[in-house]
């Protein structure tokens, strides 16, 4: 029993940096119908600026933070306007296809600049402090969290969808693209926000992601599946969803690996296709009203 | 006065002359050319049916799929399989992997047809990373490290090392050219106008009464057979295997996808263009390593922005040639 309860806490924790993933992933999805091929390795690509960060400035993992999420969010921006906006439309394939050619760019890229070696982020006496929930039941300080910070982006992410002018602009555009842009909204700048602040929370993923374990420049499409797997089980363009497909994923890849540690990635991506082919449109889609 | 419909042009009937005598000429190839350039031409030949079957998936037929390694290995899996474990001779294996490929892309397609567009993207990549794992898992065909071709069934293909590789080479011809005429003639038939129909708008197609999602899913399953013979093939040339080779998306997919996009995505010459850019690019750069996939993805991005239809577009807007008689022209006749 106390095995189960850790197994599936051990899952729980795991399904937030999930959460994580998927929530960049769903709002850039929402605003504009794009999806980032290049998301996982944009994960990376963070994982490896927090690294450069934490060697060049002496500063711990999460310190590292203030620089890489700002860093990130620039090249989101940057992204979006100067590559991206110009693939929209009705087509799918033009962003498709170059998202993926920037994810094998970045891939390379790595690999030319870090090599293939694996690296990770080393946070100090924090990794190893664990707690006791209750008898039996321990729980590591930095994956409880990590779980916490991805509870407070999803969040932060629906507060600003649903509270602010930003938020009002997103779904505006998303809503009828052609009227906001009559309202006076700058298309392609309302579209550079919403990469700008996927990419942001990229960053604070991909910092866990980075202290959490080891990684080295092949392992972003994995993430990007991650990702989706989320998205899709919690069902499309809803945030809460997401954190809920995130958590599943994480549990069924605990359970996975505790029969066999072969089985782990395998009985995430079952639990996927069970989740399309009885309910595709995901355990809790956002109702429209 | 009567209507009637005539495929090709001036233009195209010139093509097929050429194809005919290039053909000739590289059928003749075991006798002009060494071991180096019959395994150089072989790989074309794959990536060029990879790339017309993944063409005629997402450039006619709409799915843009990133996940069609997992026919390519399935293929190969099968290969290896019937022939390590049933004692089956390769060349029967071949036809027998799409057989089992095309049944097993039924279900999937089922799965997958529930993603749209990009999702649908990204749902083919994860059934070809479950195939992958559950690859992996095989103990029998050496599990996550992978297994070679016994001796004895290579030496069951033909007795003497030069027979073996003129064989394959001309499976691997004979392979080529018959996914193209396959391609060619779905194209032809009224299944082809279909296609077109529903390349150029879906709504459209649907309001002429075309069955769109059936159209589909006879292409994504006619995909399945072609890609799982050429990935059999490609691995019994390689006489190893390895889930990670056999189910890898840089390999079969990200090239392919490259060479479509370069070449001219939606228009059968796309492929075979493509394909000869991106093997020039490897022959010339390939000695860059990581460098040469970057400029790759580069060259790739650029074309998507800058010239979307590719070279093989460019070269049909300014001179309107076509190679296959595949342009339906309706043509009046008059009785006096």
């Amino acid at each position: 029993m106390m095995e189960w309860i850790n197994v599936i806490l051990q899952g729980v924790l795991v399904g937030g940096l999930y959460a994580m993933f998927a929530a960049g992933l769903s709002l850039i999805f929402g605003v504009m119908r794009l999806v980032n091929i290049a998301h996982g390795d944009l994960i990376v690509l963070a994982a490896y600026l927090a690294l450069v960060t934490t060697q060049t400035l002496g500063v711990g993992p999460l310190t590292s933070l203030i620089v890489v999420v700002p860093l990130m969010a620039l090249i989101g921006y940057g992204l979006q306007w100067f590559v991206l906006n110009r693939t929209l439309g009705e087509d799918l394939l033009p962003p498709l296809l170059v998202t993926f050619g920037l994810s094998v760019i970045i891939q390379n890229g790595l690999l030319e600049v870090f090599t293939a070696d694996s690296q990770k982020l080393q946070a100090g006496a924090i990794e190893v402090a664990t707690m006791r929930l209750f008898s039996g039941v321990y729980v590591g300080v930095l994956p409880l969290l990590q779980f916490a910070v991805a509870v407070a982006v999803i969040a932060a992410l629906q507060l600003v969808f649903y509270r602010t002018a930003l938020g009002r602009a997103f779904r505006a555009t998303a809503d009828d693209p052609a009227v906001a842009q009559l309202m006076g909204l700058d298309n392609r700048h309302v579209f550079a926000l919403a990469m700008a602040l996927s990419l942001a929370v990229v960053a604070i993923a991909g910092v866990f992601l980075a202290v959490r374990a080891n990684f080295d420049p092949a392992i972003g499409p994995a993430r990007l599946i991650f990702g989706f797997e989320a998205v899709i089980i919690g069902g499309l363009g809803s945030l809460w969803g997401t954190l809920a497909g995130g958590l599943i994923l994480g549990v069924a890849q605990a359970i996975g690996a505790h029969f066999d540690p072969g089985w782990q990635i395998l009985a995430g991506h079952i639990a996927f296709l069970a989740v399309l082919a009885v309910r595709p449109e995901g355990l809790f889609p956002k109702v429209r009203t | 006065m009567s209507v009637r419909v005539v495929f090709g042009s001036r233009a195209s009937r010139a093509g097929t002359a050429l194809c005919a005598v290039a053909l000739v000429a590289l059928a003749a190839a075991p006798f002009w050319g060494g071991r180096d350039d019959l395994v150089l031409l072989s790989e074309i030949y794959a990536y060029v049916a990879l790339a017309s079957l993944w063409n005629l998936l997402a450039g006619y037929a709409g799915l843009v799929s990133v996940g069609q390694q997992a026919y390519v290995g399935l293929g190969a899996y099968v290969l290896f399989g019937l022939a390590i474990l049933a004692g089956m001779s390769p060349l029967v294996a071949i036809p027998l992997a799409g057989i089992i490929a095309a049944g097993v892309a039924i279900p999937v397609a089922f799965l997958v047809f529930r993603l749209r567009g990009h999702y649908f993207a990204i749902g083919t990549w994860i059934v070809a990373e479950v195939f992958r794992l559950l690859a992996s898992q095989v103990s029998a065909l050496g599990g996550g490290s992978g297994t070679s071709l016994p001796a004895s069934v290579i030496i069951g293909l033909a007795p003497s090392r030069q027979l073996r590789d003129f064989l394959i080479y001309w499976i691997a011809l004979a392979l080529v050219v018959a996914i193209l005429a396959l391609i060619v003639l779905l194209l032809r038939s009224r299944y082809g106008l279909a296609l077109k129909a529903i390349r150029d708008s879906e709504l459209a197609a649907t309001c002429n009464g075309i069955d769109v999602k059936r159209t589909k899913f006879l292409v994504y399953v006619v995909t399945a057979f072609g890609t799982a013979m050429l990935g059999a093939l490609i691995f019994l040339q390689k006489l190893r295997i390895s889930p990670d080779a056999a189910f890898s998306v840089n390999d079969w997919t990200a090239f392919v996808i490259f060479i479509t996009v370069i070449g001219g995505i939606g228009r059968i010459e796309g492929p075979i263009i493509g394909t000869i850019v991106f093997f020039l690019l490897r022959q010339t750069l390939a000695d860059l390593g990581t460098l040469y996939l970057l400029m790759l993805g580069a060259v790739a991005i650029l074309i998507m922005l800058a010239a979307p239809k590719g070279i093989w577009g460019l070269i049909v807007e300014r001179f309107g040639w076509q190679v296959f008689p595949l342009e339906r022209k309706v043509v009046l006749e008059h009785f006096d």
